[in-house]
């Protein structure tokens, strides 16, 4: 089956004022349909910039990336956005709601953008704010609302468009442990019903929810399994690399 | 589990078998189960040293059970221990241990040995998630030994990060 993502030696080099900065350093990664990956590293390792740059938020310096495919990076901006909308959901470690609308058209608008009409619109949001249980919140500016609930309108606006890949940067990195935990319970659910997730996170207890880690020190993949706990704590090797 | 022991029995005289349960109820699932003859034997030493005295009590169509009391020894040992400050972080990690003095035998790299503990350090967090999920939230003491091993772990991950920064 054609993987939902497929990067190809994806290089990201940061040009500032001073010497290059290279933050990914030719990296391979194909994402299944319906599977879960975290990728982890220590901070600095590249793992934002890769998710960044594999939804198209930054541009890649070199290399190749497809989307359920089809070959993206060689797009025009515009194309690419078409193809971004309807194919990836982002959440962001700091929610980046609009805070001068409300909850209800913070999760309308990229389906509207999108060019779905205003009732499948309107009906898909009041049905992920159902699933998310902010349908009270609905009518609220996101700013009045607590962290952990914003993070579900971040997450619901990204589902709006039944994305083929969720892409989650640091999710849960600025919420206490109860919010935490309510939205891995939401990831998980999500992941339930078939939705491909790649997830950047420093925790560990985070990660171990996901089908496979990949773990990213200075730009490169150094390992990447398939974790299996119970007992054993043997985890079958998917690919090492050096 | 020398003192584990004293201190329950400080609250009231018990037979070993009631002292295995008491760990249990008290820790949770996460806790390793202490083996029931591990408990007599500890039992027996306590009574060498005199901390603690066993009273043979016969019951009908049954062996004797010994119930151990706490001594007056067995009480100051008891304080001596609430009064101390219990070990700090460990320098004498088994793992570091390895990673530092295998790769001069030529038997294993550094890389390797990294990656394999990284994942059963995974392997060990999704147990303890596991665990977590399946322990009773009114078990404050077995859900906060679980959130603590998850930190240590974290922690040991983050170092194991460090590592192969610092080393590779």
């Amino acid at each position: 089956m054609t993987p939902v993502l497929a990067v190809k030696n994806l290089v990201k080099i940061y040009r500032t004022a001073g010497a290059p900065v290279p933050a990914v350093r030719g990296v391979d990664l194909e994402v299944e349909q319906g599977e879960f990956v975290a990728v982890m590293g220590p901070s600095g390792s590249g793992k934002s910039t890769l998710v960044h740059v594999m939804a198209g938020l930054d541009s890649r310096t070199d290399g190749e990336i497809w989307l359920a495919g089809e070959r993206v990076d060689t797009l025009g901006e515009a194309a690419w956005a078409v193809k971004r909308r309807k194919h990836i959901g982002f959440v962001f470690q700091f929610f980046n709601l609009v805070a001068n609308m409300t909850v209800a058209d913070n999760v309308e608008l990229p389906a509207l953008l999108a060019g779905q009409s205003a009732r499948q619109a309107r009906e898909r949001r009041d049905y992920l704010l159902g699933e998310l249980g902010l349908t009270a919140q609905a009518d609220s500016p996101p700013g009045r609302l607590s962290g952990g609930e914003q993070q579900r309108v971040a997450l619901a606006r990204a589902l709006a468009n039944q994305p083929t890949l969720l892409l989650a940067d640091e999710p849960t990195g600025n919420l206490d442990s109860g919010n935490t935990r309510d939205v891995l319970r939401l990831l998980k659910a999500v992941h339930g019903n078939g939705q491909s997730i790649v997830l950047v996170t420093h925790d560990a207890r985070v990660a171990t929810m996901a089908d496979r880690v990949l773990t990213l020190c200075d730009g490169q993949i150094t390992d990447d399994g398939r974790i299996k706990g119970r007992g054993g704590g043997v985890s079958d090797v998917v690919r090492l690399r050096g | 589990m020398r003192l584990q022991l004293l201190a329950l029995l400080a609250k009231e005289p018990a037979h070993g078998y009631e002292l295995k349960q008491a760990l249990e109820q008290t820790f949770g699932n996460a806790y390793p189960s202490p083996n029931i003859g591990q408990i007599y034997v500890t039992l027996g030493r306590l009574e060498k040293d005199g901390l603690v005295r066993g009273v043979d009590v016969e019951q009908s169509n049954r062996p004797n059970k010994k119930v151990y009391h706490l001594t007056a020894a067995g009480l100051d040992t008891l304080a001596i221990w609430a009064d101390e400050p219990t070990e700090g972080p460990r320098v004498r990690d088994e793992f570091f241990m390895k990673l530092v003095l295998a790769p001069m035998t030529g038997m294993a790299d550094r890389m390797a040995l990294i990656t394999r503990q990284r994942r059963h350090y995974l392997a060990l967090m999704q147990d303890l998630n596991q665990l977590l999920a399946a322990t009773d939230r009114g078990n404050r003491y077995a859900i906060l030994l679980i959130e603590g091993a998850m930190l240590h772990l974290q922690a040991d991950l983050e170092w194991l990060d460090r590592c192969q920064e610092e080393l590779l």
